[in-house]
């Protein structure tokens, strides 16, 4: 049941996104040369819902997830290949950490598919959008801007982090899951006895703050994972178009394959910390 | 004016966040130093502390965004 949580959880990430294009405002701060803006470009309609660069990109990275999980495990032998052996020693390696951490091997069978899941999408769709390709191909649209026409590129494909959309989508599944980890193992009244109890005033006032804490993780995750890998791109932007793009992008690109690494290790490791914080006995 | 508000916010509010992260990091070095079985131990923690602290940098970038952007 709990397999099928998970997957059910993975496909809602989807609409989860396109949920949310309406709530990000759009906003241009175009100078000279950069056209620096938060909203993601749509591409398309399809049956009124917006198709954006970065949602192509999220789908790149699923069908490169799947493909290398198809591939790794089809002919699996009792003495591993190279391959094989790549893989078993990433998937055991996390999994004894996870064991490690919520020292259960019930509890870790659980919660394992789905903090190896945030980090592997998270880190695939970061190294993504380090590509060649990857924002430099697309097509030519007109735009008008303060009054006159300019052809702007519109790239087909884009870092997929950068669009808050996805951030926030990421964040709800780790919240969600936070929050159901702690009802189903301790209990719903167990549980809302942690933020909102009656023991005494002082009691009271820490329950709502943390309830208040719970809640503001939502952004804390979102735009953690928004505004490194936005500031880094960014940043590249900007060094291209400074004095020597061919020389200075090196150095930074490395650095960004680095963040893009953390940032997925942190996404995850804070969500296997959270849970473990709410399936805590109340003291 | 909004890319003045924006850019002191912003300037400012990283300010207490980044002290923090360097006496946090300098304080899980000293505890590597002392001991170093207890490396990944002190590693971890070490990363959640950042994150939390990161986070309040993050609100004040947040902050800056609401500024220019709306």
């Amino acid at each position: 049941m709990w397999r099928r949580f998970n997957f059910a959880l993975k496909c809602a990430k989807m609409p989860a996104n396109l949920c949310f294009m309406t709530l990000v405002p759009t906003a241009h701060a175009a100078s000279e040369g950069l056209s620096i803006h938060l909203a993601p470009e749509v591409l398309t309609t399809v049956g009124g819902l917006p198709i954006t660069s970065t949602l192509l990109t999220v789908w790149l990275t699923m069908a490169v997830l799947i493909l290398v999980a198809f591939l790794g495990t089809r002919r699996l032998t009792l003495v591993p290949t190279r391959f094989q052996n790549a893989l078993e020693l990433l998937i055991g390696a996390v999994y004894d950490y996870i064991k490690d951490v919520l020292e259960s091997e019930k509890l870790a069978n659980r919660f394992f598919p789905l903090i190896m899941t945030i980090f592997l999408f998270i880190l695939t769709m970061n190294w993504i959008g380090l590509l060649p390709g990857v924002d430099s191909i697309g097509f030519y649209k007109e735009v008008v801007t303060h009054g006159e026409a300019a052809a702007k590129l519109v790239p087909f494909f884009h870092p997929p982090a950068t669009d808050l959309n996805i951030t926030i989508a990421f964040a709800l599944v780790a919240f969600v899951a936070i929050e159901l980890a702690g009802v189903t193992l301790l209990g719903a009244w167990k549980y809302g006895g942690k933020f909102i109890n009656f023991h005494s005033p002082l009691a009271f006032v820490i329950g709502l703050i943390e309830l208040l804490s719970e809640l503001a993780r939502l952004i804390s995750f979102s735009f953690r994972l928004f505004g490194n890998i936005f500031a880094g791109k960014t940043l590249l932007l900007v060094v291209m178009f400074l004095a020597t793009p061919y020389v200075l992008p090196v150095p930074l690109i490395a650095y960004e394959l680095f963040v893009g690494f953390i940032q997925a290790f942190i996404f995850a490791i804070l969500t296997l910390y959270f849970i473990k914080i709410a399936i805590e006995e109340p003291h | 004016m909004k890319a003045l508000a924006m850019a002191i916010a912003a300037g400012v509010g990283v300010l207490g966040p980044g002290i923090g992260i360097g006496i946090l990091a300098g304080k899980a070095l000293e505890a590597i130093g002392r001991n170093p079985e207890a490396a990944g131990k002190v590693q971890a923690t070490m990363f959640i502390g950042i994150a939390f602290v990161e986070a309040l940098a993050i609100f004040a970038l947040v902050v800056a965004f609401v500024i220019k952007f709306a």
